[in-house]
């Protein structure tokens, strides 16, 4: 992703999502520059999956995303680093029914 | 394809840091290096490391789309249909190469069209091995054995580079590769095992002149790259350029021997102490010469760049035009 503003004649950037087989998630794979939706699809099919890397593209228009701010990283997710109790291991069960 | 380590950085600021602040960012950030964590886009970064950074990956994302030129010189004059598909396969990779390296450059603040416009007014440079012309058609084999092998040996560290986009680049472009390399050493076998005496001729020609040039890919000896030491400092770098290109003559003579062919230096011999092959000394006023845009194609190299961004303008503007009245059409259908 960018913090470039692009100058006036540059195509804008785009994010490409890439779904490597069915039944697995959309994972970022990169960028790129096109001037339409369409643009960007074909672009992204061009660039990302030459070796058959997907069954499916999103693309999303980079200026559109919102995101966490990195300054804030630790006061964001530290919060969450003593709450063990939210994790299966941290309940020690007879061994006779821990799979559970 | 890759650009080399020509370590003609900025400067490290010599300045004492101005305020607390940015003196305790510098440290932190310095800790975080230390620890092996990777640094991403936003974070906050010392000026030198942002330009050492731009600077490199935009040199290198340069590399690969000057590379498309030499090569795609041969797509139309390609031996057969397989060896013309395989060839327009590698061409479109390096253009990928290009795209995925100017996108992590932009990253560091710096446009694509701004990147773009350093490489045609001669300001931003690209390997030195580009501006060697492809004679004959095993000029192809031999620039996808040594050329990208040097390539690979190169980038391979830089997976690991310290700012994450880069390193992200890498892994994508480094998976890719290794067909590059692998299909240029195939057709070479191809014309030395299975080809006429000439064909064979033709091969060791090639191997003759593109040696060199592929060693000087690794950039100047260790003692004359001052940057260097800065570079590793940042995890920028994380082989010097002398080791890589040892690795590198290392890993090729028992290629060259099992293709038959031999490489040009008389010097060239196996350590046993060292473990390692000996080589003669590297023409280093060569690179320097081709490096300042005396080269036996550097002109034409940009040229053929230049117009093929002049041609395109019209392509440009018409996509936003046609883009900006679609915008227009569903604003006025809403």
């Amino acid at each position: 992703m960018s913090n470039t503003t692009a100058p006036k004649n540059e195509w804008p950037l785009w994010e490409v999502f890439v779904r490597n087989k069915a039944g697995l998630d959309h994972k970022h794979c990169g960028s790129l520059h096109a001037a339409d939706p369409q643009m960007a699809i074909q672009l992204a099919r061009d660039v990302y999956t030459r070796r058959q890397e997907g069954t499916s593209v999103w693309v999303v228009r980079s200026d559109q995303i919102v995101a966490s701010d990195p300054g804030d990283k630790d006061m964001y997710f530290d919060p969450m680093e003593d709450k063990v109790y939210r994790h299966p291991t941290f309940y020690a069960l007879p061994q006779e029914v821990d799979h559970m | 394809m890759y650009t080399q380590a020509m370590d003609l950085g900025p400067k490290d600021e010599g300045k004492a840091l101005k305020t607390a602040e940015e003196h305790q960012l510098q440290e932190r950030f310095d800790a975080r290096i230390d620890a092996g964590d990777f640094i991403e886009a936003k974070d906050w970064m010392p000026q030198n490391y942002r330009k050492t950074l731009v600077r490199q990956i935009s040199q290198h994302a340069h590399s690969e789309i000057v590379g498309m030129l030499p090569e795609g010189n041969w797509i139309g004059r390609a031996p057969t249909l397989k060896r013309k598909a395989i060839l327009l396969a590698k061409v479109q990779d390096e253009g990928g190469h290009g795209l995925y390296l100017y996108a992590a450059g932009e990253t560091l603040g710096t446009s694509r069209d701004q990147m773009l416009d350093a490489l045609h007014t001669g300001r931003a440079k690209y390997s030195s091995i580009f501006n060697y012309p492809t004679l004959t058609w095993a000029d192809v084999g031999v620039i996808g054995w040594l050329v990208d092998g040097a390539a690979i040996m190169n980038q391979v560290p830089i997976c690991r580079c310290s700012y994450a986009p880069y390193a992200r680049a890498m892994v994508r472009i480094c998976r890719e590769e290794s067909f590059h390399q692998r299909q240029g050493y195939e057709a070479l076998l191809t014309m030395m095992k299975q080809g006429t005496d000439a064909q064979r001729v033709m091969v060791q020609d090639a191997v003759n002149r593109w040696w060199w040039p592929s060693l000087m890919m690794f950039g100047p000896p260790d003692a004359e790259s001052p940057n260097t030491a800065q570079s590793m400092r940042w995890g920028i770098k994380r082989v010097s350029n002398d080791d890589l290109r040892q690795k590198f003559v290392d890993a090729t003579v028992p290629q060259a021997e099992l293709l038959g062919v031999s490489l040009p230096d008389p010097d060239l011999k196996w350590n046993a102490s060292r473990e390692h092959y000996d080589f003669g000394a590297i023409d280093w006023s060569e690179f320097w010469r081709v490096v300042n845009g005396h080269g036996p194609c550097n002109r034409e190299r940009l040229a053929t760049r230049v117009k093929a961004w002049e041609d395109g303008a019209w392509v440009r503007e018409a996509a936003l035009a046609h883009e900006a009245k679609r915008q227009a059409k569903m604003k006025e259908a809403a």
